[in-house]
């Protein structure tokens, strides 16, 4: 499979939640180098592409970008946004942390939530946020998923969830390990009552991410090429000494072994989105 | 209770401390093991049984980490695979069945990391125990007895009442892993430990617990009597709770719970 060419990627791009100015090239276009083909492709083109290269590669994506990739025109509204973290621990350096993170982002908090269409189908969506502290979840992230579920029960709406994070955000602490806790007891409530869950995997979905809400819903997507697992694969060469195979902790890793429904590649997300919610939610 | 929070840590790792089998062996009776996940294996790192908890049969699932460096092996020093997770699943679904109150023995430095654990879906079998606790309409108590280890200790502790022992740790992350991710530096554990507020005290004051068992008479037969009158005394309790699955779901609900 020629999706297999990118995994792993040295992504220097985004690391730490910051992007590298675009290079110019001779003709004046900014461009940015593929992590995968390392070519240096024009800005517009990815733009063109819903930042895809044409080698294949999907890159990190913003949370709004996302949502209005995936939803109808104008028909996101954002809910919870008043959530947002404070320093509950004083943990040394957390306060400058947050808002160096508002600053690359744009954003208040490592997830969007909001109600919206996808293909005229109402329902209720998150996208988190890879440029905020790489969508690590603290209470303001596991607040606003478990609000997000319970607003979706009471509307007896579905939901879709786009997961990018390095897991529980360990400066707030045991606060953001029982986020794991309840946002799974909320998604368990939702589907309790029989509403459809959609989770679509992007890169990274790790940690305390992957084991809490982005493996329990009814059906399970992820984008090619992205990193999906739970311990780190540092962590996993250190203790176990031995080198990962290529393929280890990647979308079509997870495929192979059972853990999701399918690989979607961006450019078809929406209508796949849109036929499931039909088929469980429509007429 | 003294020492700075890094020698809570060390405490609660030292391998002289009682482990889960000791536990059940000294507060229950009519003990039988149930082995297996029915699904790929019996992992050894999570020992689950049926019991008698003063007459009553009681499941008691305890993640166990040995004393002896050959025992510590044998039970992959507590870090349980994802079949450990499910087998505690199966084992408190049928205790669901059946009735029967759960309680949890939870030690463990965290969920297994390897490639096995990776392939067999690690993360998804903590998150399904996660999901499937919060519903279980019998009572259910775990108590942090050394290390409570993130994701792969919480896979244990949905519960109407944590409790934990005086010098138990319970975390997010090891300190020496959180020093090493932010300054670089596994030495500065210390500073990790004391920032992440994992001792008993501070998980009590941000509401993740709900007691601290005092370890003055630890593994002395008062203590492991004291327990079981702690354990009986609160199953009655909640036996007797109609809303109790609301209260569970209160209980998570409202950590963290902040908006301004
Ligand atoms: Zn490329």
């Amino acid at each position: 499979m020629a999706l297999l060419n990118f995994l792993k990627p040295k992504n220097k791009l985004e690391e730490g939640g910051r992007t590298e100015a675009p290079v110019q090239n001779d003709a004046g276009e900014p461009e940015k180098n593929c992590p995968n083909c390392h070519k240096d492709i024009p800005l517009s083109r990815l733009w063109a592409n819903q930042l895809v290269c044409p080698c294949g590669y999907h890159f990190r994506m913003k949370a709004r970008q996302r949502i209005s990739m995936i939803t109808d025109k104008n028909s996101f509204c954002e809910l919870f946004a008043n959530i947002r973290s404070d320093n509950p621990l004083n943990f040394p350096g957390y306060k400058d942390k947050l808002e160096m993170s508002k600053t690359a982002s744009g954003e208040e908090e490592a997830v969007v939530c909001g109600t919206a269409l996808i293909g005229r189908q109402k329902c209720c969506i998150f996208a988190m946020e890879s440029y905020f502290m790489m969508g690590s979840m603290g209470s303001a992230v596991g607040e606003k998923i478990t609000s997000l579920f319970e607003y979706a029960m009471n509307h007896r709406l579905p939901v879709v969830g786009f997961t990018v994070s390095g897991g529980a955000r360990m400066q707030e602490g045991l606060l953001s390990l029982m986020q794991m806790a309840k946002t799974s007891a909320a998604v368990k409530r939702h589907s309790d009552v029989g509403l459809l869950y959609i989770a679509v995997l992007t890169d990274p979905t790790t940690g305390g991410v992957t084991a809490s809400f982005a493996m329990e819903a009814d059906i399970i997507l992820a984008e090619p090429g992205a990193t999906v697992g739970f311990a780190g694969k540092r962590v996993i060469e250190q203790t176990t000494k031995q080198s990962l195979p290529k393929v280890f902790q990647s979308s079509e890793f997870v495929l192979e072994h059972g853990f999701i429904d399918k690989i979607v590649q961006r450019k078809d997300q929406r209508k796949t989105l849109a036929e499931l919610i039909k088929m469980h939610h429509g007429e | 209770m003294s020492g700075t929070p890094y020698d809570r840590v060390k405490l609660a790792r030292d391998n002289k401390r009682p482990t889960g089998q000791d536990y059940i062996k000294n507060i229950f009776k009519n003990i039988i093991e149930l082995h297996g996940d029915r699904r790929y294996s019996d992992d050894k790192a999570i020992i689950g049984v049926i019991a008698r908890l003063d007459g009553t049969p009681v499941t008691v699932i305890a993640i166990e980490k040995g004393h002896t460096y050959k025992e510590r092996v044998e039970r992959n020093f507590g870090a349980p695979h994802p079949e450990g997770y499910r087998k505690a699943l199966r084992l408190m679904k049928q205790a669901e069945k059946f009735g029967r109150p759960i309680i949890c023995f939870v030690d463990t430095s965290g969920a297994c990391c390897g490639i096995g654990a990776e392939e067999r879906g690690q993360g998804q079998a903590i998150a399904e125990n996660l999901m499937e606790m919060s519903t279980l309409c019998v009572p259910v108590i775990s108590i942090l007895i050394g290390e409570g280890g993130s994701g792969g200790a919480l896979a244990l502790a949905v519960a109407d009442r944590v409790w934990m022992l005086q010098n138990a740790v319970y975390s997010v992350i090891s300190p020496e892993g959180c020093a090493s991710i932010l300054w670089k530096d596994s030495a500065k554990a210390d500073v990790a430990a004391e920032s992440l507020k994992l001792t008993a005290e501070d998980a009590k004051s941000l509401g993740v617990i709900d007691r601290i068992l005092s370890e003055s008479d630890i593994g002395s037969k008062e203590y492991y009597d004291r327990i079981r009158t702690l354990l009986t005394d609160e199953i009655t309790e909640l036996s007797k709770d109609p809303d109790l699955l609301q209260a569970r779901y209160d209980r998570f609900r409202k950590i963290g719970m902040r908006s301004n």
